[in-house]
């Protein structure tokens, strides 16, 4: 999008949302806004309806835990806000706009959100999808079930804490003669270290 | 008087009209449907999870992973998160040859859609048609890229290699003897392009007799016209994006709106639908095999005329060349620093979004300076178009499921993730 568009469209946002912005940032061609948690479901009905934003489209919805973000830098973990976020991505087809929206939870150890089923009926399963993973909770959502996990599934896998070769693994046990879950017997290791590197690192002068 | 109590059934993992792992859990009246939940995450593989841990370059071949149908489209958006957040140009012939794969993937989606979504309504010749098509476009991949499915071709900066000038010959052996591999061979004895050139050619010939077989077909219209009708508004709430939406009357289609690569400079038109019901999205999909079928033919005279760099030359994001590896000290640091450590991207956030053959997919690439991404979303189209599953079967007879999941383009891969 060119940078004209954006100016205008990050003016009208401030306009519409006069006090209900956290922070406006512009990268890369794209518009990010924050919003607090409290604010988030009036300002993405406003951002709905307005007729100059129009934003008819949730295209994705999805759960972020920023509780390692930077953590292997020189400077350390330098993230001071909240740990989890849910981030929207908007696409506005009458006036061919994109927008990220991002509401942190308040509390980190019980992440809750309010739902935007009412505004959107596609933030249906991408809600689902955010609970099953990150175990934020939507307040107004119908049926907030788990939907990518097994059943019976027991953590929130992508969270940050949660080990990526998971805690249990599944066997038949010829004794028992039915499947059982036991503690995973395979040790966790990584080939290659994730590594953040100092500013112009490998710069040729 | 008797209690009438509504059945509820269950549909699948293991359907052949399931498109792979869907599970339906079907409440039904009769034989009309009162509610569908559909489970879903039976393939689920964490790809976005896998993806924290792997250096960029390593989590490619995942994408091909995802639509398992259409692999170039999927590998497309994320090196464009990539290069987005890298800030890095894409040699022009790259681009072409980036344009030309997606047509080539979305014929080849299409032609299993089309297959598959008659075999579900009950026509077996279109799926035997489909495959003989589809095999020419599989040895396009792997011309290419030595694979016939999961392509790893796409890099950030370019693409792997330039296109070849050879193409893989038949052998003669005991199912075909030396007169009959000449024939198979025959297309095969100039380059790719011109393999390709010659599969532009035939190929709108085989759209007509596709058209032939199902477009006015008695059975092929009582199935699909009327079932399944989603308004535009509907459509945009419920999150539709590609020929779902455009079936639906919306023009949208992110090569014309929001054009990456090359688009913006090639000839090519939207077709869009009127009632919004499973025929019209059927016809929207057999105008694209044309307009493919053209962008394809631009490209190929295109690419004829430019021949040039296909991969970007800075050395810190794409390796370098075997010869120059081996004589020079730098390249050979560079190659060592890209296949040990990969390349760092900067810290910030980026969507990169293509018009994949399904819809909209998209890569919500989140850095924090590392070598790994801290968070990768995928947005896969038919996530949102199996959520709406129940909206659009209710009320309809529970055979008409199996033509919805058919116009829907379900494939789990990238639904589950």
């Amino acid at each position: 999008m060119s940078s004209s568009r954006l100016e205008t469209l990050a003016l009208c946002l401030q306009n519409v949302l006069t006090g209900k912005l956290v922070s406006t940032s512009e990268r890369l061609g794209e518009l990010t806004i924050v919003v607090s948690s409290t604010d988030m479901l009036w300002a993405m009905e406003t951002l709905r309806d307005h007729a100059d934003l129009g934003f008819e489209m949730l295209i994705d919805l999805c759960g972020m835990d920023y509780s390692t973000y930077g953590s292997e830098s020189v400077a350390g973990n330098d993230w001071q806000g909240k740990r989890f976020a849910v981030v929207y991505h908007l696409l506005s087809i009458s006036h061919n706009l994109r927008l990220r929206v991002k509401a942190f939870a308040d509390d980190d150890e019980f992440p809750v959100l309010d739902s935007v089923m009412g505004v959107w009926p596609s933030a249906n399963w991408f809600e689902r999808e955010a609970f099953d993973l990150y175990g934020i909770v939507f307040t107004g959502h119908p049926d907030l079930r788990r939907i990518l996990t097994d059943y019976g599934f027991i953590g929130n896998p992508f969270r940050k804490d949660f080990p990526v070769s998971g805690n249990v693994e599944m066997r038949y046990d010829p004794d028992q003669q039915r499947v059982i879950y036991q503690p995973v017997s395979i040790e966790p290791r990584q080939i290659t270290p994730r590594v953040i590197r100092e500013e112009h690192y490998g710069d040729s002068e | 008087m008797a209690e009438i109590r509504n059945y509820t059934m269950n549909f699948g993992p293991q359907h052949p009209a399931a498109h792979g792992v869907l599970r339906l859990v079907l409440e039904l009246d009769g034989e009309v449907i009162q509610r569908a939940d559909p489970h879903i995450g039976l393939l689920h593989r964490a790809t976005e999870k896998l993806a924290e841990y792997k250096m960029y370059i390593q989590s490619l071949p995942y994408m091909d992973r995802l639509d398992y149908v259409s692999m170039m489209s999927n590998e497309h958006a994320y090196v464009m998160a990539i290069e987005k957040l890298l800030q890095l140009e894409v040699p022009l012939r790259a681009q072409y040859i980036r344009v030309m794969f997606d047509e080539i993937t979305r014929i080849l989606n299409h032609l299993l859609w089309l297959g598959a979504h008659a075999l579900d309504v009950g026509a077996m010749t279109v799926f035997l048609y489909a495959f003989r098509d589809r095999e020419d476009l599989m040895d396009c991949y792997e011309a290419v890229s030595g694979a016939r499915m999961h392509a790893a071709y796409y890099r950030p900066g370019g693409v792997y290699r330039d296109l070849p000038d050879t193409m893989p010959q038949y052998q003669a052996s005991k199912i075909h003897d030396e007169k009959s591999t000449r024939v198979l061979n025959e297309n095969r004895s100039g380059s790719l392009l011109d393999f390709i050139e010659d599969f532009t050619n035939r190929f709108p010939v085989y759209v007509d007799e596709y058209e032939t077989l199902l477009t006015d077909n008695r059975i092929w219209k009582q199935r699909l016209v009327g079932i399944g009708v989603v308004s535009p508004e509907r459509a945009k709430a419920l999150g539709f994006t590609g020929p779902m939406l455009r079936g639906s009357g919306v023009e949208w289609d992110l090569r014309k709106k929001q054009p990456y690569e090359v688009y913006d400079r090639i000839n090519f038109d939207i077709p869009v639908g009127v009632n919004g019901d499973c025929y019209d999205r059927y016809l929207v999909r057999m105008e694209e095999f044309r307009q493919s079928n053209s962008i394809v033919k631009q490209c190929v005279e295109w690419l004829r005329k430019n021949p040039g760099p296909v991969i970007t030359d800075n050395h810190k994001i794409a390796p370098p060349a075997r010869i120059e590896m081996k004589q020079n000290m730098e390249e050979l640091i560079h190659h060592f620093k890209l296949f040990t450590e990969g390349f760092h991207v900067p810290p910030g956030e980026a969507y990169a979004a293509v018009e994949h053959p399904k819809g909209e997919f998209g890569i919500y690439l989140v850095s924090d300076g590392a070598n790994m991404p801290y968070r990768l979303k995928i947005r896969a189209p038919g996530f949102p178009h199996l959520a709406a599953l129940d909206e659009m079967s209710r009320g309809h007879m529970i055979a008409d499921v199996v033509a919805i999941i058919g116009t829907q383009d379900i494939v789990f891969g990238e639904i589950d993730r």
